[in-house]
C-alpha cells in the first residue's frame, strides 16, 4: 500500500521534483564484497593475442550475418557481420589481420556447446580502417540510431541487449530522465568502478550524447556507496552539467538491477508488464555510454571492453581486452592462477555461471572473470528439505514467493509457476544465498523458465504445422474441384468440337448435292459451344443435315439400302456398291468419296460406341425403332463420351507419370 | 387454477422461444472438443495413432472411438494432458502405435534425389521444396518428423536427422545434488 502511495505521489510531483532521498527496494542481501582485491592497480591494456575468436552469438537477439570469407585480409574496426533482424548487432575485426577459420568453437555459455565463431590471425599492424566521426549534435536523430546500429554496441552491463533497439524513439513513450547505471552490485566486479575513476570524462560525454537522444531532461547517476572514488570523479565531471546529479545508494545487493536502480533513485515502482521507458526512463551502463561517446565521436566501433580478473588469480587487474582475445591469455596476463584453482566463474559469483572450458574467448558480456578455487567458493553443501522459512521471500527483490516457485518448479507445475510470475525472477540469486537448507532454488527457476519457453515455442510450431496442414487439405480439396470443372469443361468443348466436324464434313455434301446448305448450322457451333444444351441442339440439328444429305446422296446414286446401313453405325462391313449412271458420273464420284467418308466415321463411331458399351457395360442402346436420325445422334454422343473418357484417362496417367 | 395454469403454459412457452432464439444466435461452430483435443496434440501429423492426420483422430478421440494412448510424438505428456481433458483415467502410450523418439526432421541427400516430387506430395505440411525432376530440400523448420515422406522416396535418399542442442535451444537441466562416496575412514564431511 505504502508503495503504491509512493507511486502516485511521485507521478503527481513529476520526475522534476526529485529530492535527494534514495529510495529503498524490498529484500536484497549483502555479500561480501571483495572488490579491493581488483582495483589497486589501474587499467592496462592487453597485448594482441595470437589468435582472435570471435562468436557471432555474443548478445541478445538474432544472430548476425557474416560478411567476410575465410582469407580475407580484414582492418580494424572493419565490419565483419552485419545485423540481421531488428534485435541484432554487428561485429568488428578487434585488430586487423586474417580471416583463418569461420567455424564452430566453444563460446562462453553455460551450456557449454559449440557456435559458429570467425578466427582472426592478426597481422599485428593494428591497422584502423577508415574512421568515419559523427557529428552527433547536427545530425538527424534517425541517422544516428540506424548508424549505432552498425556499431555493435550492446548493454556492456552483462545482459548485452543490442543499445540501438534502447534509444530508438518508437513514439509511445517520452523518455524524460536518463540513469547511468554504475551501481555494479555484484561482488568481485570492479570494471565499471575502474572505468568511471579513469575515464569519467569520456563517459559524462558519452552520458551527453544518449540523452540527446532519448531527448531526456534529466540525468541520474546511481552509483553504490562503496566505490567512493568513482563517486568523486564522477561528480567532478558531472559538475558543469545542469539536470544531472550523482546519486549515491546504500550497498544492497541487486541494486545493479535496472527496475530496482529506478526505484532507488527515482522512487519510482515500474508495474511488473511495462517496460521502463513506459514510465519516460532509460537505463543505460557506463561501459556502454562511454562507446557510444567513442562510435560517435572517435568513430570506433565496440571492439574492445574492460574485463576484471579476479579470484585466484596472482595479479587481479582489470584489462581493457580485445572482444576474442583467449581467456588464458587474459589469465596469463594476470599473473597466472594459484594453486588449487579448480574452474572460472564468468560474471559475478551470485549471477555468474561456470565456464565449460578454458578454451573460451572474451566476448561482449564478459564483464568478469574469476579464478574459483574451493576456498573461495565451497562447493554448495546438500540440499536439505525446504522448511518454508520464507526468507526467500523475504530477500526477494521482485517481492515474488520463491517458495511457491520453488514447489511448482519442482513438480514440473509449469502452469502455476508462470501464474506465479516466475518471468519477473531476475535470476539474481539472493533466494539461494538466504536459504538456510541450501536449497539451489535459482537453479529450479532457471529449468522452469526454459522448460517454459520450449514448450511455447514447441506450441508454436505445432500451431504453425496445423495451420500448413489445413491449407494442405483445403488446397487438395480445391485442385480436386477444379480437376472435376476441368474435365466437364473439356468433354463440353470436345463434343462442341466434334459436332463442328461433323457438320463440316457434310457441309460439301450438302453443297454439291443438296444445293440447300442452311449457314446457320456451323455459324452456331462456335459461339454455343460452352453451353451444354445449345451444343447439343447443335449436334442434333447437324446430325439431321446430315441425314438429309445421306438421304439425298443415297437418292442420286440410287440405293436406297445402303442409306440405313450407314446411318445405324451397326454394321462397319456395310460397304458402299456403287452404281454409276452414265449422265452424272463425276457427281456420284464426289457423292461416292463423301459417303466413304461418312462410312468410315459411322464406322469409327460404332466402335467407339461398342467400347464404351464394353468399358461400361451397358447393353447397346435399343436403337431398333429410332429414327435415323436420334440413332446418329445417340451414336455420335456415345462416341464424344468415349473420347472425354480417354482424354481424362489420358491426362491421369500423364499426371501419374 | 386455470389462470396458473395459463402462467405456467405462457412462461413455457416464452422461456421455450427465447431458448430456441439463443440457440440459433448463439450457435457454436464445429466442435469445441474436437478444437481443445487438437490443440493438444503435437500436430506431426504422422498418422502413427491411426488416423490421417491430427484433427481425424482428434475427432475420434471426442466420439470415443480412438483411445487416448495413442499418439507416440505426444508422448506420455501428451496422454496426461488428453486423460486430463476427456475425464479418463491416464494410460501409458499404447507401444502398437510407436514409441516417442527425440524430435528429428528430415533430410534429403540432394546427391541422390531424382526429383520425382512423391515426397512433396506425402508431406501433411508442405515442408519440402522442389519440382519436377529437379532436386527437392527439407524446409527444416516446418518439418515436423512425420516420417511421411521416407517411405515414398524410390531411391531412399531421406533420413531423419535428429535436432541437435545448440545454445540457442539449449535448456537449464533439472537441479541434481551429485552423489558422492564417503571417505573411507568414515569421517563425516
Amino acid at each position: 500500500m505504502n508503495s503504491i502511495i509512493q507511486f502516485a505521489s511521485k507521478l503527481l510531483r513529476g520526475q522534476t521534483a526529485e529530492s535527494a532521498e534514495v529510495h529503498k527496494f524490498h529484500g536484497g542481501v549483502h555479500p561480501e564484497g571483495h572488490k579491493q582485491l581488483s582495483t589497486t592497480l589501474p587499467i592496462a591494456k592487453l597485448a594482441i593475442p595470437q589468435k582472435l575468436v570471435l562468436p557471432l552469438r555474443q548478445h541478445v537477439g538474432y544472430i548476425p550475418k557474416v560478411k567476410v570469407q575465410v582469407g580475407d585480409h580484414v582492418l580494424k574496426g572493419q565490419m565483419l557481420a552485419e545485423a540481421e533482424g531488428t534485435v541484432s548487432a554487428a561485429i568488428h575485426a578487434p585488430t586487423s589481420g586474417t580471416v583463418t577459420a569461420i567455424s564452430e568453437a566453444i563460446i562462453p555459455h553455460p551450456s557449454g556447446l559449440p557456435d559458429m565463431c570467425i578466427t582472426l590471425t592478426p597481422d599485428g599492424k593494428d591497422e584502423w580502417t577508415t574512421l568515419r566521426p559523427t557529428n552527433w549534435r547536427n545530425t538527424d536523430k534517425k541517422e544516428l540510431v540506424a548508424s549505432l546500429r552498425s556499431s555493435g554496441i550492446v548493454g556492456l552491463g552483462g545482459a548485452t541487449f543490442p543499445t540501438h533497439i534502447k534509444v530508438r524513439a518508437d513514439g509511445k513513450s517520452q523518455v524524460h530522465t536518463l540513469i547511468l547505471n554504475a551501481a555494479e552490485c555484484e561482488p568481485y566486479i570492479t570494471c565499471d568502478d575502474m572505468l568511471m575513476r579513469e575515464r569519467a570524462d569520456e563517459i559524462v560525454k558519452g552520458m551527453e550524447i544518449v540523452k540527446f537522444l532519448l531527448g531526456a531532461e534529466n540525468c541520474i547517476v546511481g552509483i553504490e556507496d562503496n566505490k567512493p572514488e568513482a563517486t568523486a570523479a564522477m561528480t567532478e565531471a558531472c559538475k558543469a552539467l545542469p539536470e544531472t546529479s550523482v546519486k549515491v545508494v546504500p550497498t544492497l545487493y541487486p541494486s545493479g538491477d535496472a527496475r530496482r536502480l529506478i526505484h532507488l533513485v527515482s522512487g519510482v515502482e515500474i508495474p511488473h508488464d511495462k517496460r521502463s521507458t513506459d514510465v519516460g526512463i532509460q537505463v543505460f551502463n557506463v561501459a556502454t555510454v562511454l562507446a557510444i561517446y567513442r562510435y560517435f565521436a572517435l568513430g570506433e566501433p565496440s571492439i574492445d571492453r574492460i574485463v576484471t580478473i579476479t579470484g585466484s588469480v596472482n595479479s587481479p587487474q582489470n584489462f581493457k581486452v580485445l572482444f576474442g582475445t583467449p581467456l588464458q591469455t587474459l589469465i596469463d596476463a594476470a599473473g597466472g592462477v594459484q594453486s588449487g584453482t579448480t574452474h572460472f566463474i564468468m560474471g559475478g559469483p551470485m549471477m555468474g555461471f561456470d565456464l565449460p572450458t578454458i578454451d573460451v574467448p572474451i566476448t561482449k558480456a564478459a564483464n568478469c572473470i574469476i579464478a574459483a578455487t574451493p576456498n573461495l567458493f565451497a562447493p554448495p553443501p546438500p540440499a536439505m528439505p525446504c522448511i518454508r522459512c520464507a526468507r526467500c521471500a523475504d530477500a526477494c527483490p521482485v517481492n515474488l514467493q520463491p517458495q511457491e516457485l520453488y514447489w511448482f518448479s519442482k513438480s514440473d507445475n509449469f502452469e502455476k509457476a508462470r501464474d506465479y510470475n516466475l518471468f519477473d525472477c531476475i535470476e539474481c540469486g539472493c533466494c539461494t544465498y538466504v536459504c538456510p537448507s541450501n536449497i539451489p532454488l535459482v537453479q529450479y527457476y532457471r529449468y522452469a523458465k526454459s522448460e517454459i519457453i520450449a514448450a511455447d515455442k514447441a506450441k508454436e510450431a505445432a500451431d504453425l504445422a496445423r495451420e500448413r496442414n489445413e491449407f494442405r487439405l483445403a488446397r487438395i480439396e480445391r485442385e480436386k474441384l477444379e480437376r472435376a470443372q476441368k474435365h466437364a469443361e473439356r468433354a463440353a468443348s470436345n463434343k462442341a468440337e466434334s459436332a463442328k466436324t461433323e457438320s463440316t464434313k457434310v457441309a460439301p455434301t450438302k453443297a454439291e448435292d443438296v444445293k440447300a446448305v442452311p449457314a446457320t448450322t456451323e455459324s452456331e457451333q462456335p459461339a454455343s459451344s460452352t453451353n451444354t444444351d445449345d451444343v447439343k441442339k447443335a449436334a442434333i440439328a447437324a446430325a439431321i443435315e446430315r441425314a438429309k444429305a445421306l438421304k439425298a446422296a443415297a437418292a442420286q446414286a440410287g440405293e436406297s439400302q445402303k442409306k440405313s446401313d450407314a446411318i445405324t453405325a451397326d454394321a462397319p462391313d456395310a460397304s458402299g456398291k456403287p452404281a454409276q449412271t452414265e449422265d452424272e458420273q463425276a457427281k456420284a464420284e464426289q457423292a461416292k468419296k463423301d459417303k466413304q467418308a461418312l462410312i468410315a466415321a459411322a464406322i469409327e463411331r460404332a466402335k467407339a460406341q461398342k467400347l464404351a458399351a464394353a468399358q461400361a457395360g451397358i447393353a447397346p442402346k435399343n436403337v431398333e425403332d429410332a429414327s435415323p436420325a436420334v440413332k446418329a445422334e445417340i451414336s455420335e454422343i456415345d462416341a464424344i463420351r468415349e473420347k472425354a473418357k480417354q482424354a481424362v484417362k489420358a491426362q491421369d496417367s500423364d499426371s501419374e507419370a | 387454477m386455470l389462470t396458473a395454469l395459463y402462467i405456467m403454459l405462457g412462461l413455457a412457452l416464452v422461456l421455450g422461444i427465447m431458448l430456441g432464439i439463443s440457440a440459433l444466435l448463439f450457435k457454436v461452430e464445429g466442435d469445441p472438443l474436437v478444437a481443445r483435443i487438437d490443440a493438444i496434440l503435437p500436430q506431426t501429423q504422422c498418422g502413427q495413432c491411426g488416423y490421417p492426420g491430427c484433427k481425424p483422430y482428434a475427432t475420434a478421440i471426442a466420439k470415443g472411438e480412438a483411445d487416448i494412448n495413442q499418439c507416440p510424438p505426444g508422448g506420455d505428456a501428451g496422454a496426461r494432458a488428453l486423460a486430463d481433458l476427456m475425464g479418463v483415467e491416464y494410460k501409458p502410450l499404447n507401444a502398437e502405435h510407436g514409441l516417442p523418439k527425440p524430435k528429428a526432421v528430415a533430410f534429403i541427400d540432394e546427391n541422390t534425389c531424382i526429383g520425382c516430387t512423391l515426397c512433396i506430395q506425402a508431406c501433411p505440411v508442405d515442408a519440402i521444396l522442389g519440382a519436377a525432376k529437379h532436386m527437392h530440400t527439407i524446409i527444416a523448420s516446418e518439418c515436423t518428423g512425420c516420417e511421411l515422406c521416407l517411405a515414398p522416396c524410390p531411391v531412399d535418399c531421406i533420413t531423419m536427422e535428429p535436432v541437435a542442442e545448440t545454445p540457442d535451444n539449449w535448456k537449464w537441466k533439472y537441479p541434481v545434488i551429485p552423489i558422492k562416496a564417503m571417505p573411507a575412514d568414515g569421517s563425516h564431511v
